[in-house]
């Protein structure tokens, strides 16, 4: 009953005539704004626009909730609010780690290349065999029972990202090759690999013929498993903070860090200044591989705990937008990683709970990015109103 | 420790809410995890109509509610458990993905009880399996099939080498090989449920390379839609009707039905009586309904093919019947003999006849 009387309320609300009338209106004030390049990129509004786009993501999320007839309020507080501070909350803060800890780990990783201009969008496929070694390493002693085994699992998956991605790194350095392409496609390799080890290499011998291989969760030595029980906190999450402190020091203290800004800033008087783009190019692919295959690994003996044919839920595209929500930042990751997995994990919650499409959560996710990216011109402009002077 | 305290009183919490749901008191809610989109068309669409039966038959006594597009893996038993803390009694997890997180949440929630779909691990008494015999359906498909085809091409569209799919395939190709021994299978993979721009391109592939049926095992409408364009190919809707595309390309369908069993299993829940258990069930308990057959199909043919949906039905005949040899000529089935529920589950080989290999 309740349901229905939202509908109408939220459906009078959001009055599509309305909007028509206005939007001539709207366009003649747009004529008069004008945009003035700063002289300098506005430090403030770099801080102030990931927030202004949360907040217009909401608002313009909650008009979107209102036209299929939902509560907005509730539905925003659900999504924001119920995984934080709600009644089960117990349950959910862990899964804001499980979830966001490889979306850290990767964007920590895709951040250092996007700064000096490298642009790896495989990190999916350098996620899916850093997995493929990580759990192959450790399905090689299945059942025997050591200490060894897991940093050995460990070390295996991340050579296997690190590997992966050194393919478009050479094929760039040495011939030229565009690594976006490179990298992206090698995505669609690892993933018919992955389909391959399913049915073939990794299969459970006693999974009576059906794909997949055994769970790691049920082999001790090389389980992935909380480290204090109910937290959340396994040893991605432990590896996702290293990897944030690595890159701030690197970012902030190294020279290396200093050579990666002033590439991305200034190519030409990087060169001048010393730096060989070629090495560059290998560093930066090689540590996001690295880990992007560590993150693909700690999942797969965590919490998916098998090899399987939909093994990759997509952290590896998702990681690029919490790379640039995060200003390429790693402090500023850490927040836009624990903000998307509670977008995702809120999503679901409204998704049963209010009866969302799941379209309409993914469509409020792909608002957020919108949002930075449109707002992003306020950084580098200043907005003014009314005529200015023709240019 | 304290996580699982935390959950365990949890489940307490929900142990007296299943009490007060036996006198009466409050309405029993089921849980649906959906692997696609409501709207695929296919088989997350057959699943959603279950659930709209189920509330359709209980009325208020019940109350449903659904997640769609759940990534098999961790998401998904974030899912499950995020439902069974909401209050669930009873869970349909609908993707054979979803069989280790079902059994993880299962052995947490033991008061709830769980349902896993095409699955084949019940660790926990909680958890039941259940599945249709769709290679039943596949069998009408080959026939059909078998006798339409004139270029002796028929296009098969394969979601994963799953048992599942295989058996599909195996099925389909015995009857049809039987109607007509120069029939040829061509197989694409496209290791996906649902992703209609796949299902298109591989339609086109195969209708390019000769074939003038395609058969698929995978949940959109794409297919029919590209043997439409293309024109003079049969199809045959899957999972779903797909009435859309009827009466050419489409000329039948198989249906998953799981109306009856959701509303079976709900009230068993309401009653008390629920009970794990591993059901199977085909055309004849009606889980596979076999959609209407199109004029599109010569008479004599479509009658064929209602005699032998007859025989599938009351188990006078069985899809996988003796004389059959594997694909590299070793025996399988001897003359009149049936293949047992034991090696149809694990179906991991071709029957003689059908070219390529199984990827591995």
């Amino acid at each position: 009953m309740s349901r229905n009387l939202f509908d109408k309320q939220s459906g009078a609300g959001a009055n599509p005539l309305g909007m028509a009338v206005l939007s001539p209106a709207l366009w003649l004030a747009l004529l008069f704004v004008q945009l003035e390049k700063r002289p300098q990129p506005s430090k403030a509004m770099a801080y102030a626009t990931p927030v202004l786009a949360v907040v217009l993501t909401m608002i313009f999320g909650g008009v979107l909730f209102a036209v299929l007839g939902k509560d907005p309020l509730q539905a925003i507080t659900t999504i924001f609010w119920e995984p934080i501070f709600g009644e089960f909350a117990f349950f959910y803060r862990p899964q804001l780690l499980i979830k966001g800890a490889p979306l850290v780990l990767i964007a920590i990783g895709l951040a250092l290349g996007f700064k000096a201009g490298i642009w790896n969008i495989g990190a999916e496929g350098q996620y899916i065999v850093g997995a493929i070694c990580g759990a192959g390493a450790g399905l090689a002693f299945y059942p025997a029972e050591s200490v060894l085994i897991f940093p050995l699992m460990v070390l295996a998956g991340a050579l296997g990202g690190w590997a992966w991605a050194m393919i478009p790194g050479l094929l760039k350095v040495k011939f030229g090759t565009n690594e976006i392409l490179v990298s992206l496609m090698l995505v669609y390799v690892a993933e018919q690999l992955l389909a391959s080890m399913s049915l073939g290499l990794l299969k459970n011998p006693e999974g009576f013929g059906f794909p997949g291989s055994r769970n790691l969760q049920q082999y001790p030595s090389a389980h992935n498993a909380e480290i204090i029980t109910g937290t959340g906190m396994h040893w991605g999450v432990v590896a996702a903070l290293i990897a944030v402190i690595f890159a701030y020091v690197l970012l902030t203290r190294h020279s290396l860090g200093f050579a990666i800004r002033v590439t991305g800033e200034a190519p030409r008087a990087a060169k001048f200044g010393g730096v060989n783009p070629g090495r560059l190019v290998l560093f930066c692919l090689g540590i996001s591989g690295l880990l992007a295959g560590l993150a693909g690994m700690f999942e797969v003996s965590g919490p998916s705990g098998q090899i399987s044919i939909d093994f990759n839920v997509g952290y590896g595209f998702t990681a690029i937008i919490v790379a640039f929500l995060g200003r390429l930042n790693p402090l500023g990751i850490v927040a836009a990683g624990l903000l998307m997995a509670l977008t995702y994990i809120g999503g679901d919650i409204a998704q049963s709970q209010l009866g969302l499409p799941a379209a309409a959560i993914q469509v409020f996710q792909g608002m957020l990015l919108f949002f930075l990216l449109a707002l992003d011109v306020l950084t580098n402009y200043r907005v003014r109103f009314g005529k200015g002077e023709t240019a | 420790m304290k996580f699982t305290t935390l959950l365990a009183s949890a489940a307490m919490v929900l142990g007296l809410g299943g009490a007060a749901l036996a006198d009466g008191h409050e309405k029993t809610k089921v849980g649906f995890v959906y692997v696609g989109p409501i709207g695929d068309g296919g088989w997350t669409y057959e699943h959603d109509k279950g659930r709209l039966a189920v509330e359709a038959e209980f009325g208020d006594k019940v109350e449903t509610v659904y997640v769609e597009n759940v990534a098999e893996g961790p998401d998904s038993e974030r899912v499950m458990t995020q439902m069974a803390l909401d209050g669930a009694d009873l869970i349909f997890t609908t993707s054979f993905g979803y069989m280790d997180p079902t059994n993880n949440v299962a052995a947490k929630f033991p008061d709830v009880k769980f349902e896993h779909a095409t699955g084949y691990k019940r660790l926990h008494p909680n958890v039941s399996t259940y599945s249709a015999r769709f290679y039943e359906g596949r069998a009408i498909q080959g026939h059909i099939a078998g006798k339409m085809t004139k270029s002796n091409i028929i296009g098969y569209i394969g979601s994963f080498p799953i048992p599942e799919v295989i058996r599909g395939i195996n099925s389909a190709y015995i009857h049809a090989a039987k109607v007509n021994p120069d029939v040829e299978f061509k197989i694409i993979w496209v290791y996906t449920w649902f992703d209609p721009a796949k299902e298109a391109d591989a339609a086109k592939v195969l209708i390019e390379q000769g074939a003038d049926v395609v058969l698929q095992h995978t949940d959109s409408t794409a297919p029919q839609a590209a043997a439409q364009e293309a024109g003079g190919v049969v199809t045959f809707g899957q999972a779903s009707d797909m009435g859309q595309y009827a009466p050419f390309p489409r000329v039948s369908s198989i249906i998953d039905d799981w109306a009856p069993y959701y509303i079976a299993r709900t009230r068993a829940v309401m009653d008390g009586t629920w009970e794990q258990k591993d059901t199977w069930d085909g055309i004849g308990a009606g889980m596979v309904g076999i959609g209407e057959i199109t004029d599109a199909v010569p008479a004599d043919v479509k009658e064929e093919a209602l005699a032998l949906k007859a025989a599938l039905a009351d188990g006078s005949y069985h899809a996988f019947t003796g004389p059959l040899n594997k694909q590299d000529g070793s025996p399988f089935l001897a003359e009149g003999e049936t293949a047992d529920d034991g090696t149809l589950a694990g179906m991991n080989f071709y029957v003689e006849g059908i070219e390529g290999e199984i990827p591995q």
